[in-house]
């Protein structure tokens, strides 16, 4: 919580002159003799969406996972924000701010919709009611749970209290992705986040993408889909055996262009 | 690149139409109904058996015969409220029964053989519970055993160690300290007699209904049972949550054993570890799903409810005890039945 409304003021047009509010050094990530990461390097800007693409195998998921504490890299830096970090669970990034949209969703199904919301960080009611007897805060949750979808512009998710288990493929990414809006205060992370999906549920995905930036929180998006990261990105990372092969723009370079990247028929 | 995701075939995307003919159809909302409130078809179940054994035979209602009703279900209905929090986490604890019996031996001889005062007694039957509970918290979530393999391993062992315990011998709860049979005695609510055991297993459903709804913890026992990945990647201490619920199960049936001596007015090492299967069945026809997450502790009252009314009605009505045990499997599987359409509200 050092800086972030001072860099949430920033445009969203990436430029040399500005520091990285995310960034990795030469990380290196070996399981056994698989090598995951090879000295892989990454930047993420203040206010960007930047999507990581590479083939299977190219490391981008270690990568990711390096970045939001699931994996330790054995070698590298992670800096956030000018600090040098060492996560060592998935906890240790979320508490600095870097919260994850992980490809299987981490929705509780049988839970309500406020419920998955806080999830992990419930509130307790004010008083000895919560600070003895530890009784939640439900109204509260759910009100709040309220104003963050509404300010997501979420519409179809009125009611906070259907399980979620009851919901769309999409409903449930946007609970998702509106739980990683509501606590990560600096950067959030979404993998996959549109691979299950149909294309209206995809579309309002990557517009709660756009929604996020537009609100002064970097994104970085991992996916398969080249026409959802052409749509979305500022800037693409390309991930090809373990590095960073390049990073381009959807102004500067095609689809093929990037595909012939990630395969190696070609450098940027 | 837009154009492109747009004009995808239309017939690909179809959950709109959906949920409309979910909405549309009388029994899909019956469903959405049990699915929200899993406590309601045992309710209904539990009142249906009331009026009809109460019209097929007049002594079904009377004081004395609902008296004996409720504190025959005093036992299992405290054993069920542990049931209940293991099976919510997806598990399922065989061994309730012998860690019942087990506690309510070492508090019998504790008293009677140790000279113990009855509250200490009663206390070495609580570090029982205790440490039976830690021994299968452990193995579930240290060497990550199935809870099923754990508790029917425990189960023999407990058992085993039991009648190693008391060599076999029963307690009288007239050799004991006054408190240890106390649960047994009953005072009157205008004319139904209520035991104190009845009392202590409402206090305990209370309690639990408390802690689940409405506390984090409950929160987070019900998203362990629900996806242990998802509660993990939500920053829950999976593991912590798995420990403390078998330790307060552990301490339930220490209250559980507590009961069962003054219901019996004994400490029998052979009577009670089969009551187990009871115990399952009053969750399971409670509403409560065998696949964890999902379910109601007050489900497991309604449930121990009409095995005890379904018991007691038929015998009245002059069935073997055959047809008993009959019409309890029947009812497990109904409930089963229902849980898995139920379940199907998801897909």
């Amino acid at each position: 919580m050092t800086a972030p409304a001072a860099e949430a003021h920033e445009t969203h047009t990436a430029s040399a002159s500005r520091t990285p509010i995310l960034q990795a050094k030469g990380l290196v990530k070996t399981f056994g003799k698989v090598v995951g990461l090879d000295g892989a390097d990454l930047e993420l800007y203040p206010g960007e969406v930047l999507a990581v693409i590479g083939d299977n195998g190219a490391g981008k998921s270690t990568l990711i996972k390096c970045l939001t504490g699931a994996e330790v890299p054995d070698r590298g830096e992670i800096w956030l924000g000018g600090e040098r970090m060492a996560f060592r669970r998935p906890q240790d990034a979320r508490q600095h701010g870097i919260e994850t949209v992980y490809q299987n969703l981490a929705v509780s199904p049988a839970l309500d919709v406020a419920e998955n919301l806080y999830l992990g960080r419930e509130e307790r009611k004010k008083g000895p009611l919560g600070s003895v007897f530890r009784v939640l805060d439900r109204k509260g949750m759910r009100e709040r749970a309220r104003a963050e979808l509404r300010s997501l512009g979420i519409s179809t998710l009125q009611d906070v209290t259907v399980p979620v288990e009851n919901l769309s493929g999409g409903q449930r990414q946007a609970v998702a992705v509106a739980r990683a809006a509501a606590f990560g205060s600096r950067v959030v992370v979404l993998d996959e986040p549109t691979a299950a999906l149909g294309v209206r549920e995809s579309n309002q995905v990557l517009q709660l993408v756009r929604d996020l930036r537009d609100r002064g929180l970097p994104v970085i998006l991992i996916s398969h889909n080249m026409p959802h990261v052409f749509d979305v990105a500022d800037r693409i990372h390309v991930q090809r055996l373990g590095k960073r092969a390049a990073v381009i723009t959807p102004q500067t370079h095609s689809m093929t262009d990037a595909v012939a990247i990630m395969t190696g028929a070609a450098t940027a | 690149m837009v154009q492109q995701t747009v004009s995808a075939p239309p017939g690909s995307h179809v959950d709109l139409g959906e949920e409309f003919a979910h909405r549309r159809h009388p029994l899909a909302a019956i469903r959405d109904l049990l699915h929200r409130y899993p406590a309601l078809s045992p309710a209904i179940v539990l009142v249906v058996a009331v009026v009809v054994f109460g019209l097929l035979n007049d002594r079904f209602l009377r004081p004395e015969n609902l008296s004996l009703i409720t504190q025959q279900v005093a036992v299992v209905g405290t054993l069920a409220v542990a049931q209940t929090l293991i099976i919510l986490t997806a598990g399922i604890d065989l061994s309730v029964g012998a860690v019942m019996v087990l506690a309510s031996v070492v508090i019998a001889k504790a008293a009677v053989d140790g000279g113990l005062p009855g509250p200490v007694a009663l206390l070495a039957g609580l570090a029982v519970g205790l440490l039976a509970g830690a021994a299968n918290g452990l193995l579930v979530t240290r060497l990550k055993l199935p809870p099923f393999i754990v508790t029917l391993g425990t189960l023999n062992i407990f058992i085993a160690l039991t009648l190693l315990y008391s060599g076999g011998a029963t307690v009288r709860g007239s050799a004991m300290p006054d408190l240890l049979p106390w649960l047994g005695g009953t005072f009157k609510i205008g004319t139904v007699g209520v035991s104190f055991g009845v009392v202590a297993m409402l206090l305990l459903y209370a309690a639990v209904w408390f802690l689940l709804g409405k506390t984090a913890w409950g929160r987070h026992v019900y998203a362990v049972g629900d996806d242990k990945e998802a509660a993990r990647l939500a920053g829950i201490r999976v593991n912590r949550v798995l420990m403390s619920v078998y330790l307060a199960a552990g301490a339930i049936l220490a209250v559980a054993a507590w009961t069962i001596i003054g219901r019996t007015n004994a400490a029998s090492p052979n009577a009670g570890a089969e009551l187990n299967l009871d115990s399952i069945t009053a969750v399971v026809i409670g509403g409560t799903s065998l696949f964890g997450g999902r379910g109601s502790i007050w489900g497991s009252l309604l449930g121990a409810l009409i095995v005890g009314v379904f018991r007691n009605g038929l015998a009245l009505a002059g069935l073997d005890v055959l047809y008993q045990t009959l019409a309890v499997g029947i009812l497990i599987v109904v409930a089963v039945s229902v849980d898995q359409w139920i379940r199907k509200v998801k897909s």
